[in-house]
């Protein structure tokens, strides 16, 4: 060969190895390049933390200003502490009950974490608490029954009766897919007994919800209203079988009809009202803005117990539990440029999960943090209620909620509830124990694209499960 | 995950390998082991004697008797106090069956143990029910009884510990101003000259709480005695001792930052509010400061002097950090003797100086000294390969 053919060769080489260099790098070549979003793993934005322990939920926005890191701790401390039967020297800690849930705020949401069903039959529910109602033409659609109110309240101080006990049993229900792997789907039935103020009437409507783990309130409190607006599509114009509704609820902060965006049916508008609401009716603490007690028509004995101050939750704490809440880091995805991760999340999105799950959304302005505004966050939900069939239903409406509608609940951190809160159960009840089985309970509009996921091979099912827990 | 723990676990040893070995961390932490058995058996003998003064008190309530009886209480404090250096890191204190919260939880549900004025000024008595005055529905108040209510339902009732045996002598604090609780010895007379009911009955619930604190701490006493099959033992073994070193300072670190400055200070500093303080009762609150800070020093400086004077110390944490990094070392010991000498310069009562404005700069500048500590402890922790998170606990 001559030195110049040689050397053309070595040159045209050259030229082919440079180009596949470059087209690589540029994802020619590389069938996951377009999920592999530089950035993503900032799931809360400026707000996220890198932290993967047990304490992953547990931290301030690192980008916080001014003493906001300081109040934090406040908050963090109310959030942990034990509210006391009234009256009591604590001042600030007085007024529990007299009927409640629990004590404080983290015996629920232990280090911000995921409540649990109880393990077995004879463990009484913490973290899993029923919503009571009586149907109502007026406001949200329920009114409280006058024996029980609007939550059954298993514990209460000394001197006033508990309204009774609760057990959970399950049923198993077997499944298939198509591949012949068989799967178990378990369906809770709960069982009230002792009831203290009397029998349950035939048209009471029970709804269970789990407590929810709480990263990036403040974030999801930022999105726009009119994002939400451009997003929701109530009558599915565009056909694709997802009709995202927005829930207007009342704000009694702001006197008026606001988009609801937090708590399970989406029934809350605020970072604010959803903590005093729980604090009234999860511990029995009042508030400036809920400031009965919540005993109901009948109970007398807790209308006339003493109170724990008027209201017994000062403005100052529910400012700064406030302002933890909504300040609490999102953790940053882990592995997420990992092939099986993209892999994943290739079909995440490929099957339809996104059109709810919402990957990407950019926050407006924050009326109090500004370190919350105009962020990129990758929270995965459209905030939106859909329907999801009648497997998962409570049948119990809340404002424009239907009795099948629940909101797409946020998947950034899902990964890490194991870590944190030692399991694995999900949707508003726990009633599934991992991941894959809260995506076989899908229905409803999320139908198709459950089928979808039983369509695929069991490595690609595998992938999409590792991609949620990169989250 | 599992290759960045292998390349972190992989990067601490390597550190360490490189600095220190087994053998030169071996004495640090038998030395703090000796430092944490000591302090234990410390509260435990004034726990003992304040077991005694509440016997005594009972058998023969009067003025004299109740204010030896607090004297004690005060006492048992002191050591107390110093061992809460000792938390933080799943050890027998707070492990999942830890006494922790039955030896020192507070808020106190006061009115769940006994009664209590139903307004905040002192007129009229409770409506609520509670144990000591509720016989048939708790018709023996045992120790066992007031521990198996303390943990009533999934978390708990706080009705026992320190503050439960403080309420008791000092009941609750009405004042508006300084001043703690003004229970009158004759809470305990029966008889004529008796005030409120079931005297008795309060008396055994204080001297059956007061055992309990007892038993609680005999309990740690015997985990880190040296030479048993106890959590000591496991403690010091040669496959812990690299990840006891990383609970030493977690557990200090915590303590410094989150629990010290920030629960305990900060919350009451920032929200100027008389009674989110530890020892509401006494107005001990001062004194609880101090020792928490002194507990951290101890275990800094590897060296405690006991209750009869006899000095245990040996090898500290702070040498590993010197050998490492001589200016951060120095810098933490700086700190650690500026924060002590902060925490006592911090005029008793709490409540009243969180809302003066010299007083509240005094707290500041404590917390904030506190807080550097943490913070140093963190940064040494993790020049030594261990991920410690000062404000988590």
């Amino acid at each position: 060969m001559e030195k110049t053919s040689k050397l053309s060769l070595v040159f045209l080489i050259l030229l082919f190895v440079a180009g596949f260099i470059l087209g690589y790098s540029s994802g020619w070549f590389d069938p996951l390049s377009e999920y592999r979003v530089e950035g993503e793993q900032y799931s809360g934005g400026e707000s996220t933390v890198f932290n993967e322990s047990v304490n992953a939920f547990g931290e301030a926005a690192p980008n916080l200003t001014g003493n906001k890191d300081l109040f934090f701790v406040t908050g963090n401390a109310f959030f942990k502490r034990n509210w006391v039967t009234p009256p009591a020297s604590t001042a600030d800690l007085d007024g529990l009950g007299p009927l409640f849930n629990a004590r404080s705020c983290s015996s629920c949401h232990l280090l911000d974490g995921r409540g649990s069903p109880p393990r077995s039959i004879d463990e009484e529910p913490v973290d899993l608490l029923f919503r009571l109602s009586r149907p109502s033409k007026e406001g949200n659609g329920t009114r409280p029954d006058e024996n029980y109110g609007g939550q059954f309240n298993h514990m209460s101080v000394l001197g006033v009766e508990p309204e009774g006990d609760v057990r959970v049993r399950y049923e198993e229900i077997p499944g298939e897919y198509p591949d012949g792997t068989k799967y178990s789907l378990r369906k809770p039935i709960y069982e009230f007994d002792s009831l203290a103020y009397g029998d349950f009437p035939d048209d009471i409507m029970i709804s269970p919800r789990i407590a929810q783990h709480l990263v990036g309130l403040g974030l999801l409190e930022a999105i726009p209203e009119e994002r939400l607006k451009e997003v929701a599509d109530s009558a599915d114009a565009d056909n694709d079988g997802i009709s995202g509704r927005i829930n207007y609820v009342y704000d009694h902060i702001n006197g008026k009809m606001s988009a609801g965006r937090f708590g399970w049916k989406a029934n809350e508008p605020s970072v604010r009202q959803q903590t005093a609401v729980a604090f009234r009716e999860d511990i029995g603490i009042t508030s400036e803005h809920f400031p009965e007690e919540l005993c109901a028509e009948n109970q007398k004995g807790c209308k006339e117990f003493p109170s724990g101050g008027n209201p017994e939750l000062t403005s100052d704490i529910l400012d700064r539990l406030t302002l933890y809440t909504e300040t609490i880091a999102v953790p940053a995805r882990r592995n997420w440029d990992q092939e099986d991760v993209l892999k994943g999340k290739k079909a995440f999105i490929e099957i339809g999960c996104a059109s709810c799950h919402v990957p990407q959304q950019k926050t407006g302005i924050h009326p109090n943090h500004p370190e919350l505004s105009n962020q990129t966050i990758y929270p995965y939900t459209d905030l939106l209620l859909h329907d999801m069939g009648p497997g998962l239903a409570d049948g119990r409406p809340d404002w424009k909620a239907t009795g099948t509608e629940w909101r797409t609940p946020p998947l950034w951190g899902i990964g890490l509830i194991e870590t944190v809160s030692g399991h694995t159960f999900f949707l508003h009840d726990g009633r599934a124990r991992n991941l894959e089985e809260a995506i076989l309970w899908h229905g409803g509009e999320a139908e198709s694209a459950k089928d979808n996921f039983k369509e695929l091979p069991k490595t690609e099912r595998e992938n999409l499960i590792t991609f949620l827990n990169s989250l | 995950m599992k290759k960045v723990l292998t390349a972190a676990s992989l990067m601490s040893l390597i550190l360490f390998t490189g600095c220190s070995t087994h053998q030169e961390l071996k004495p640090v932490v038998e030395n703090y082991a000796d430092i944490v058995l000591a302090t234990y058996q410390d509260a435990l003998s004034d726990a003992e004697a304040l077991d005694k003064a509440v016997n005594e008190f009972v058998e023969n309530p009067s003025p004299a008797t109740l204010d030896s009886t607090k004297k004690a209480w005060l006492n048992a404090r002191e050591t107390y106090g110093k061992t809460e250096a000792f938390r933080f890191y799943g050890g027998p204190i707070d492990d999942e069956d830890g006494p922790e919260g039955q030896l020192n939880a507070w808020p106190l549900d006061e009115s769940y143990i006994d009664y209590v004025e139903a307004s905040p000024t002192g007129e009229g008595e409770s409506v609520g029910t509670n144990i000591i005055n509720s016989p048939d529905e708790f018709p023996e108040i045992t120790k066992e009884m007031i521990a198996s209510l303390n943990e009533q339902g999934s978390e708990t009732n706080v009705s026992s510990g320190y503050h439960a045996v403080e309420f008791l002598l000092w009941g609750q604090d009405l004042s508006k101003g300084p001043g703690g609780g003004e229970r009158p010895y004759t809470d305990y007379v029966t008889g004529p000259e008796g005030t409120h009911d079931h005297q008795e009955r309060r008396a055994t619930y204080l001297t059956e709480t007061t055992e309990l604190i007892t038993d609680d701490l005999q309990m740690l006493v015997n985990e880190w005695k040296k030479g048993e099959d106890n959590y000591r033992a496991f403690f010091a073994s040669e496959e812990q001792i690299n990840t006891s070193i990383g609970r030493i300072l977690n557990g200090i670190g915590k303590l410094s930052k989150g629990e010290l400055a920030g629960e305990r200070m900060f919350v009451s500093w920032d929200l100027r509010s008389k009674e989110d303080e530890h020892s509401c009762f006494s107005d001990n609150t001062h004194r609880d400061i101090v020792v928490n800070a002194l507990g951290i020093q101890n275990v800094i400086l590897g060296e405690y002097k006991r209750t009869n004077g006899t000095v245990v110390s040996g090898p500290s944490v702070l040498d590993v950090i010197e050998d490492e990094n001589e200016a951060l070392a120095e810098e933490l010991k700086e700190t650690v003797t500026q924060s002590v000498e902060l925490t006592q310069e911090i005029e008793p009562p709490f409540d009243q100086q969180i809302l003066s404005q010299d007083g509240r700069q005094q707290i500041m500048d404590t917390i904030n000294s506190l807080r550097r500590q943490g913070d140093l402890i963190a940064e040494a922790a993790a020049i030594l390969g261990y991920n410690v998170d000062p404000d988590a606990i």
